[in-house]
This record gives C-alpha cells, sequence and structure tokens, in this order.
C-alpha cells in the first residue's frame, strides 16, 4: 500500500525539499585556463548565483613598481596578459615616453604595429581556439597553435624571447627588423589566411557550435558601458570603441582597417568578432610591411636609450650614458600621465604618476580582464554550468592580467 | 552643438561646479581637477547626466597616498571618459589617513564595484554604501594596507641583513 502511495505521490516543485548545492568551480579547474575560484549554488543544472574569489597569483606589480626604473617595468608588464605580452610592453614604452617627451620615430612605430598585431593575432587565436576545446572541438585549436608557435618565432627573431618578451626600449626598438624576421613575417602573412580560412570554416556555420554557444551569456551595450567593459566584448555588444581609433597611437591613424561590432553581446558574437579582428591585423600588418619606412629604428634619446654595447667600450659618452641609465641616474621629470593601447582585452591602460625620481610614484595599471571579469556573476546566473565554461571563455579572461 | 574639447570641458566645469573646483589644469592633455569628497557622487552624476558632457564610462580608479601632504594623507583619482565626445577627465579627491572614508560611486557605475574594493585592499580607504566592501587581491586575513608608503619595499642597497640568512 506504502508502495503504491509512492508512485501516486504528486510532486509539485514546492512539495519536496528544495536544496542548492554549492560547487567550487576552480581554483584549478582544466576550464578556468587559469588560477581563480567559483563558487557557484546550483539548482540542479542550473546556477542560482555566482561568487568569483580572484587574486591566487596577485604578485603586487604596482608596488614593486614603485621601486624599479622604467625599463625594469617591462618584465612586469609581460606578465599580465602573457598571451600578448608585446602589446603591454608598447603600451608601457608609450606611456614614459609620453612622460619624457621622446618622439619616436616612423620605423620604430611601424615595428611596434606589426608586433602589436601579430600579439593580437595570437591572443584571439589562444581565446577562439580555446572556446573550441570547451565546446569539445580539438582540432581547431592544435591547428592554429601551430600558426601561434610561428608568430612566437616571428618574436624570437626581434627580441630572443617568446613569451615574456620584455621588447622594446624607451624611443624605439632594441633592434632593427633582421631580414629574417622580415621573411618569417612575410611568410606568416602569406601562410596565415589559409589556416584561418580552415578554422573559420570549421566554427562560423557549425550547427553544434552555434548550438552550444549562440544566445550563452548575452549582455546589452549599455549593461557592458555600466560595467566598464572595453575590447572585443564591448564590440559584441554593439559598441565600436577601439583605442586605435578612437585616441591613434604609434601610427595606427596610417592604416586602414575595420572595427567588427556584434549585435547581441552572446558568445557566438564574441568569437565573431575576434576572428574578424584576426583578419583586420592581418590588414594591418601587410599594410604596414609594405609601406616600412627607411630610417633608425630608435630615437635619438641617448639618456634614456642603452647605447650599443660596442660604443660603450669605445666612446666615453655612450660608456657614461650606459652607466647612467643602468645605476638609474637619470631623472624624469614630474607629472602624470595616463596611456592607453588596445590589447588584447580591451582598453589597457597605465597611469604613471612621477615626482620627479628614478621610480615611479605611482603605477596603476588598468587591466581590461579585471575589470569587465566583476560581470560574470550576472552573465552566467539562469544558464548552465557547461554554457558558465563557455562564457568565462569566450570572456577571454587571463589570470595574470586579472589578478597583476 | 559644437564639438567638445579640453576648454570647452573646462569652462563647462567651471559654470557648473564653479568653487567645488580648485587646481584645474592638464597634464600631458587630460583635464585634470581635485574637488572634495562631498561633492565627489553630486559631480560625478551631474557629469553623467548632462547632455552635452555624458561622462558615462567610469575608465579606472585608484588611490594614491601622499605621507607628507598632513591632513590630505589619501587621495581616490577618477578617471572618466565621455565616450559620444572621445575626451577624458580625471577628477581627484583627497582626505585624511584617519578619516579615510568616501562616498561609493557604484550606484551609478556597477564597474566601480571592484574598483572600490581594490582601492580598500590596498590602502584602506572605505567607501560608505558599497555592497560588498571586502578585500579582493590580497588574502582576507591581512592586516595592512600594503600599496601605502609606510611599507617601503626592500632596498636593494640595505646592509644590516645577514648573509648568511638570506642567501646572498
Amino acid at each position: 500500500m506504502e508502495l503504491a502511495k509512492q508512485n501516486t505521490q504528486i510532486v509539485t516543485p514546492d512539495s519536496y525539499m528544495q536544496e542548492l548545492t554549492t560547487l567550487n568551480l576552480g581554483p584549478t579547474h582544466p576550464a578556468t585556463h587559469g588560477i581563480f575560484q567559483n563558487i557557484l549554488q546550483m539548482d540542479g543544472e542550473k546556477i542560482v548565483s555566482g561568487v568569483p574569489t580572484i587574486g591566487y597569483i596577485h604578485r603586487a606589480f604596482e608596488k614593486i613598481a614603485e621601486r624599479r626604473n622604467f625599463y625594469q617595468i617591462t618584465p612586469l608588464t609581460d606578465r599580465m596578459n602573457y598571451c600578448s605580452s608585446p602589446i603591454n610592453n608598447m603600451g608601457w614604452w608609450m606611456t614614459v615616453e609620453k612622460l619624457l617627451g621622446v618622439t619616436v620615430p616612423k620605423r620604430a612605430e611601424y615595428i611596434r604595429v606589426i608586433v602589436m598585431e601579430l600579439a593580437r593575432i595570437a591572443d584571439h587565436l589562444i581565446c577562439n581556439s580555446i572556446l573550441g576545446v570547451d565546446t569539445g572541438a580539438f582540432t581547431g585549436f592544435l591547428y592554429v597553435f601551430q600558426e601561434r608557435e610561428k608568430i612566437y618565432e616571428i618574436y624570437e627573431e626581434i627580441c630572443g624571447a617568446r613569451l615574456t618578451t620584455n621588447m622594446g626600449r624607451v624611443g624605439g626598438m632594441e633592434r632593427d627588423l633582421s631580414p629574417v624576421a622580415i621573411e618569417k613575417i612575410r611568410d606568416f602573412l602569406k601562410n596565415f589566411p589559409k589556416v584561418m580560412t580552415e578554422f573559420e570554416t570549421m566554427f562560423n556555420r557549425n550547427r553544434i557550435f552555434i548550438d552550444r554557444v549562440e544566445n550563452v551569456g548575452p549582455i546589452t551595450a549599455e549593461r557592458a558601458l555600466n560595467y566598464g567593459f572595453t575590447g572585443p566584448n564591448l564590440r559584441a555588444a554593439g559598441v565600436d570603441y577601439d583605442v586605435r581609433v578612437m585616441n591613434p597611437y604609434s601610427s595606427y591613424q596610417d592604416f586602414d582597417f575595420e572595427i567588427p561590432v556584434g549585435t547581441k553581446g552572446d558568445t557566438y558574437d564574441r568569437f565573431m568578432v575576434r576572428n574578424e579582428e584576426i583578419w583586420q591585423s592581418l590588414r594591418i600588418i601587410q599594410q604596414a610591411m609594405d609601406n616600412l619606412p627607411e630610417g633608425p629604428f630608435h630615437a635619438d634619446a641617448p639618456e634614456f636609450y642603452l647605447p650599443p654595447k660596442q660604443e660603450v667600450y669605445r666612446n666615453m659618452e655612450a660608456l657614461i650614458y650606459h652607466f647612467k641609465i643602468v645605476m638609474g641616474e637619470i631623472d624624469a621629470p614630474v607629472g602624470e600621465v595616463y596611456h592607453a593601447v588596445e590589447g588584447g582585452n580591451g582598453e589597457l591602460g597605465f597611469y604613471l604618476v612621477s615626482d620627479g625620481g628614478r621610480t615611479p610614484y605611482r603605477l596603476h595599471f588598468r587591466r581590461p580582464c579585471f575589470i569587465y571579469y566583476q560581470a560574470y556573476p550576472e552573465m552566467v546566473v539562469g544558464t548552465q554550468l557547461s554554457d558558465a565554461i563557455v562564457i568565462l571563455s569566450s570572456m577571454n579572461v587571463i589570470a595574470g592580467e586579472l589578478d597583476a | 552643438m559644437a564639438e567638445l574639447t579640453n576648454e570647452l570641458l573646462v569652462q563647462a566645469l567651471q559654470e557648473k561646479f564653479g568653487d567645488q573646483l580648485f587646481d584645474i589644469h592638464e597634464p600631458y592633455g587630460l583635464v585634470t581637477v581635485t574637488t572634495t569628497r562631498e561633492n565627489i557622487i553630486p559631480m560625478l552624476q551631474t557629469l553623467y547626466d548632462d547632455a552635452s558632457l555624458q561622462f558615462q564610462f567610469l575608465t579606472t580608479m585608484c588611490g594614491i597616498h601622499y605621507p607628507d601632504n598632513k591632513g590630505q594623507e589619501l587621495g581616490v583619482i577618477y578617471l572618466l571618459h565621455s565616450l559620444v565626445n572621445n575626451v577624458r577627465l580625471r577628477i581627484k579627491i583627497f582626505f585624511s589617513e584617519d578619516d579615510a572614508v568616501v562616498p561609493t560611486a557604484t550606484n551609478l557605475y556597477a564597474t566601480a564595484n571592484w574598483m572600490e574594493r581594490e582601492t580598500f585592499d590596498f590602502y584602506g580607504i572605505r567607501f560608505e554604501g558599497h555592497p560588498n566592501l571586502i578585500r579582493i587581491l590580497n588574502v582576507e586575513e591581512m592586516e595592512a594596507f600594503p600599496m601605502r608608503k609606510e611599507f617601503p619595499l626592500e632596498d636593494q642597497t640595505r646592509e644590516d641583513k645577514i648573509n648568511t640568512f638570506f642567501g646572498r
């Protein structure tokens, strides 16, 4: 009889005890691509609320920078968004140049543009291909990582390092583009479009992929602006804000390129905006390579630019400047300067307050990840766990930049 | 409508806020003003709502510490951006270390939430009315506010350390 009663019992939403499950997504979850935690309250598969905990790889860069010379701060910027460290490096040098009033020659600016756009391609490739992995398509990831490897080879040819590049100097680059580097960039420009087309063919109209990403984690333009979104995530929501166009730096006004925007701000839009930006970056690199001006690759600023080593041994002025720069004898002007570049994830800003000493008095990084990641709880509420992973992946949250 | 430039912005600011502003200057092409913390939220609100200014984007916000400015040791710096006009504006407020309380801007900008938590975390500036003012990057058990100048980083030239202990 009891059994019969059980079988006929009608279960209404109120008749059983409602209990939420607490799920720790992270700190070291393979799908978070970095160390940060989300404490999710789950009602079955549905997310009721999410609380992000960050700071697991906080390294106090802003504090460390207060005791370092300007040229010693670039390695710190490398380690913020490590998927596109050259952009961070160049952004930092441009901030210093703005403070010191150094004019960068055209050739150096073009080389910087080439390097920054290569970095943007690498950054977007990682984001988009890993979004593919998180939705179950591993192939695209493997294909494009080979191309990313080629970008790293170009970095290696330009500065000697691959991931944490520490590229550039005050007033330009540390060395000119070598013939090998030029050849590698040309090869990349020739071969990459084929791979990119393949990658797009695999995803853009793929039914399985679209089902997983369309209308997942949408954000309206108003909310995105209120949350301080910048970069591809904001453009996916339909706002055409790009620092490269709004406040051109490093000769970006010379190039002809378009800013892709989305409409809904969902995961699919973010994916498509990044893909299109890769094509636009290629266009910029092509133009910069075709019109690469002749001339010096660094500014004539002996007080800040390290002289070549062979000069240091032969030439007294060079020796003096070498010592002055390395020992931090050269004081910077008093002032405060904010400079923003379009990083892989959005507006990467450097706010530098100088009190005239050899180190910054205060250095604040505007890290796009840190600012837009706070919208994540709002974006995941009501979705399923698998969607939460996809949203996180499409926002391209880089732990190094998040925590600085 | 004339395009908003820095000169027009300074003019508009002077008209609207007048005696609440001091120290208006333009370092490296970015209008910088100082105000008091009583005025900061009404000022942000006005800048947000005004149809010709439209400073609706809070780019970033950070704290700063000047231990030698007695009575005004701590400061908060807001960097606003009017995306419509493409003009930036920096607003600073300064106040005493003993009374480090600032009204929150979270009602205007959702993005101010974590920025204020970060400022609190590093400078110990409390934001009145903030929904969840706890440490964000440092551990919660931490007692100090590490970006203040009374915590200098180790001086590389100090000689009172015994190398045997520190492996150098």
